[in-house]
């Protein structure tokens, strides 16, 4: 079977490659990985894969002149020529020196051994439970375990092994007028909901989305579960670039051509963080360059605390960098998503959404849908489902989605691709926010 | 200086394999088998195919691909990124007992090719363990010796790159000179993909697919800073040709009318929200087209087999629309093509082996055929009299399987050749849209909501003036029976996308689409800006 590169051998790979080029600096960047997957659809295994590559990124600097080539069959002695590819780069910044990460334990054995076998017995697991309840179960099983190294001719080298592994099924009534989603996400498949657990969910919510009615559009109440929040989050998220803001092109630009660090920016409850080492998220703990990435608040009691920083623009403005790790963690409180249901006297609770687009960048205002289970909530009951619906929505701001929270239930590490598959680390709580905006009804099931 | 990748990378194999890294811990093994890359990839995949027949395969499929993608990006007056990325791999697929079974690896020696064909087997095995479906494939014929590359005038990988920076510093120059730009972006990026395929079929096929995509993105402030916008050089796709689509793009000479509506958006009028009757330019209605008819009109959607991420289709059951389903009026043609010279998804075999073909799947208005595989024509031939598969399966890389992925879906002409002023001209009331903006549509294909890039007002059958935040929401159906005009040949133009998304790992998918310019009737248009 084939394996991630070791500490050992990427040190001993990357030193080869550093010393084949003869250009002033260099830096490499060596991702090895092994991945699987397997498909299931209609009640069926459908289709599956296993592959096994290795990258390899070089960067050549000659003078202030840079280039990056990649590569997965390497010819390492042709590399020094890189350097003369680009002109003049003001924005280039020398390499780092050797540099020291906190340890992240972020690879698994259990994720990694991980085989067609075993992945079509979990598949089986889901179609089981759906057959046995006259449902159609679709669905997918993923894993990947990846190592990566950065290392350059200033003597910096950095190492992360990673795994993670996702688990999703759609769960469809065989009219197919009722779908159910769920989905669950670890760095380690041995602490993984079971695909069982998650098929029951599934088929739960396909039961009872059947033969939804359509409401009046305009503004709800609504429970929003975390799969669902992270996909409106995680926008703001990637917006948290200092650059765009200071250059008046951002939703965090302030308008006086500063940024709106130390306002407030969301209700008093929101808090997004995120710190490499924490045990639910598990992040690579340097950029690629080899710059650490320390813990970070981002939005604190609602006020923005951070914009992320490159290494150009924080020398530029006369500041330390501050890189973004790829998750984030939203803080929530101990509520279940069923106690956040039972405290809205009327609203629509959204499993997930789907095709979240922007549609203003400047006010971070995204358009989508609700789908695979969304319900009517009447007295602190769900009773009955609703059809699909289109939102408008802005996420910023008091006036935007974050400042209009109304309750946070119990973060969890969710799914946050919109695929159902591998993605990011993402851990957020349920959200109650008020006057939502639908403005479509979609027929969509 | 001229430098191209050849000055830095040497690409014959016999350097390739001199020194490489592998998994396999900290030595330097061969990666690539010795001999010239092309006939050193027949043998691989003809080695591979007897690797997965001994280990049990009833079918099999290789593909060896090498692919290249360069990207040169420019802001403002410097280069921003000059990467040049190679990509090098395997993979084999094999029916066993009627069970698919996919492995890849980038190591091309005959040794990992016996190991993925035999992992590959063991794999197909153990997707018995649920369900009992067999897949049956559609008759193909075999193509011993096929051979086919895109009609490239000018290899985008050998033009200097010194020339391609000269001209994207000199478009950013251009729109950085119109008062109120504050931001200009401009980039090139060069795709050449050499797939190799081998099929237990009998077919051995060798092809060479180029994209070239020239961009650019102008943003303009306001003198106070408190407000942005932004136009994209969305009329630009990119294409399935050489560099001579970046000349004749003419990126520096079109700079600055790009960046003059940049700076008039900061001022144009937010629309007022109502009902209008919408033209849409081909570079907008082109990703309409590809959301509302392209993605409805996959076989595997309608059957439920993308039900969990891309989703399912309005148009199914089969049998309850093939032949009856009425998409728009009877001057809507639509037709799924993988032959149109120029065109992304444009092939000379699939990667079944399938040779390309182009049918209709709107006639006279009318839905009469889907979007197929091998594995997916026999599910539909009682209905369409036709057993042989479209020719869709595509993988978008040498570590991921070919799945059903969209062909070029076309909106042909009108038979009365109106331009885009005609349409115009006949409009009483009427939002005009220029290129593609934010898009959103639900997954079934019912509910959508797209903007644009530029927008003008047509009062009495003249454009009165450039308007803003405009967004068109609509209901499939209903949206294309409202269509009520038509351009003609003259007004035809070719849309693309490079990365459309579908599939579980997700695949990118590079898919055009030709329309010509077209009217629909009564539109509801919202105000994107008011929705916050």
């Amino acid at each position: 079977m084939a394996d991630i590169l070791s500490e050992r051998a990427a040190r001993s790979l990357c030193d080869r490659a550093l010393r084949r080029i003869t250009a002033e600096t260099a830096q490499v960047m060596l991702v090895s990985r092994v991945a699987g997957n397997t498909r299931f659809a209609v009640n069926e295994i459908s289709t599956g894969g296993d592959t096994v590559n290795v990258v390899l990124r070089l960067t050549a600097q000659v003078g202030r002149r840079c280039a990056s080539i990649t590569l997965n069959q390497i010819d390492e002695s042709a590399l020094a020529q890189a350097g003369r590819l680009a002109p003049e780069d003001p924005e280039l910044m020398p390499p780092l020196d050797a540099q020291t990460y906190a340890p992240v334990q972020a690879f698994f054995e259990s994720t990694a051994a991980l085989g067609a076998a075993e992945r079509a017995a979990a598949a089986g697991t889901v179609i089981e439970r759906a057959t046995g309840a006259d449902l159609t179960a679709s669905g997918f099983l993923a894993h990947d375990a990846s190592a990566t190294a950065v290392a350059n001719s200033a003597g910096l080298f950095a190492y992360h092994r990673s795994s993670v592994a996702s688990v999703s099924t759609t769960v469809r009534t065989p009219d197919g007028r009722g779908s159910g989603w769920a989905g669950t996400t670890n760095n380690d498949w041995a602490r993984m909901a079971a695909p069982a657990d998650v098929a029951e969910r599934a088929i739960e919510k396909a039961r009872r989305s059947a033969n939804a009615a359509a409401v009046d559009l305009g503004a709800y109440t609504v429970v929003l579960e975390p799969t669902a929040v992270a996909s409106l989050v995680a926008r703001l998220a990637a917006a948290l670039d200092a650059r765009a803001a200071d250059e008046g092109r951002s939703p965090f630009a302030s308008g006086d051509g500063g940024t709106k660090v130390g306002e407030r920016i969301a209700d008093g409850r929101v808090t997004l963080v995120s710190d490499p080492s924490d045990p639910e998220l598990l992040l690579q703990p340097f950029t690629d360059e080899g710059l650490p990435i320390p813990p970070t608040v981002w939005i604190e009691d609602g006020v923005l605390r951070n914009l992320r920083y490159d290494r150009y623009w924080a020398d530029r403005q006369g500041r330390e960098p501050l890189p973004q790790a790829g998750g984030f963690k939203m803080e929530g409180s101990t509520a279940s998503v069923d106690e956040l249901i039972g405290s809205v006297e009327r609203g629509i609770l959204v499993t997930r959404f789907w095709y979240v687009r922007s549609v203003d960048p400047r006010t971070l205002t995204l358009t989508g849908l609700t789908r695979d289970g969304t319900f009517l909530i009447e007295g602190g009951q769900v009773t009955g489902a609703v059809k699909n619906l289109r939102f408008n929505e802005s996420v910023l701001g008091m006036l935007g989605m974050l400042g209009r929270v109304v309750d946070l239930g119990r973060s969890e590490r969710v799914i946050a691709s919109e695929s159902g598959g591998l993605g990011p680390s993402v851990v957020v709580p349920p959200l109650v926010v008020r006057d939502f905006g639908f403005t479509a009804v979609s027929d969509a099931i | 200086m001229a430098v191209t990748r050849r000055d830095f990378v040497r690409q014959s194999s016999a350097a390739m394999a001199s020194v490489a890294f592998t998994t396999r811990g900290s030595t330097l093994q061969p990666t690539v088998e010795q001999g010239s890359s092309d006939l050193a990839d027949r043998q691989l995949c003809m080695f591979a195919l007897d690797a997965a027949r001994s280990a049990g395969a009833d079918y099999a499929d290789v593909r060896v691909v090498r692919s290249r993608r360069q990207v040169v990006q420019t802001r403002e007056v410097r280069v921003s990124e000059l990467r040049d990325d190679e990509s090098v791999g395997i993979g084999i697929r094999v029916l066993v007992d009627g069970r698919w079974g996919f492995t890849s690896s980038h190591v091309l020696i005959r040794p990992e090719a016996a190991r993925l064909a035999g992992l590959a087997v063991e794999q197909a095995k153990a997707n018995r363990a649920a369900g009992s479906r067999r897949v049956e494939l559609a008759p193909v014929d075999a193509y011993p010796d096929g051979e086919w590359r895109s009609p490239i005038e000018v290899d985008p990988l050998e033009v200097p790159l010194d020339e391609k920076i000269a001209l994207l510093l000199a478009s950013n120059a251009a729109a950085m000179g119109v008062t109120g730009v504050r931001f200009a972006r401009s980039s090139i990026e060069s795709t050449c993909i050499n797939t190799t395929f081998g099929s237990t079929a009998g077919s051995l096929i060798s092809q060479r697919a180029y994209r070239t995509y020239p961009s650019m993105l102008v943003t303009a402030l306001t003198p106070d800073g408190t407000e942005y916008q932004t136009r994209g050089s969305m009329e630009i796709p990119p294409m399935g040709v050489g560099y001579e689509h970046v000349t004749a793009s003419d990126l520096e000479g079109r700079a600055r009318e790009w960046a003059e509506q940049a700076v008039e958006k900061l001022t144009a009028p937010s629309i007022d929200p109502g009902r209008y009757d919408l033209i849409l330019h081909p570079s907008n209605l082109f990703l309409t087209i590809h959301e509302s008819i392209g993605h409805a009109t996959e076989l595997d959607r309608a059957l439920g087999y993308e039900a969990s991420y891309a989703g399912t289709s309005f148009l199914a059951p089969p049998e309850a629309v093939i032949g009856s389903f009425q998409y728009g009026p009877e001057f809507m043609n639509v037709q799924g093509d993988r032959t149109q010279r120029g065109a992304l998804a444009t092939v000379g075999w699939d990667d079944e082996g399938v040779p390309a073909d182009a049918w209709p799947i709107v006639r006279d208005g009318v839905f009469v055929d889907y979007q197929t595989t091998r594995e997916q024509a026999g599910w539909i031939a009682p209905l369409t009299g036709n057993d042989r598969s479209h020719g869709c399966a595509h993988a978008a890389s040498w570590n991921q399987m070919p799945f059903q992925r969209m062909p070029n879906v076309s909106l042909l002409p009108g038979e009365e050749d109106l331009t885009i002023d005609d349409i115009i001209a006949a409009t009483d009331r009427g939002i005009l849209i220029h290129g593609r903006g934010s898009y959103s549509i639900d997954q079934q294909r019912y509910n959508f909501q797209f903007g644009g890039q530029v927008f003008h007002e047509i009062r009495n059958g003249a454009v009165v003036g450039m308007v803003r935040d405009v967004g068109y929401q609509g209901r499939t159906p209903e949206f294309w029976n409202s269509l009520d005009m038509l351009g003609g040949p003259r007004s035809y133009e070719l849309g693309g996308t490079l990365y459309d998304g579908k599939g579980q790992p997700t695949q990118a998918n590079a898919v055009s689409h030709g329309c010509p310019a077209a009217r629909f009737h009564n539109v509801d248009i919202i105000n994107t800006a008011r929705n916050a």
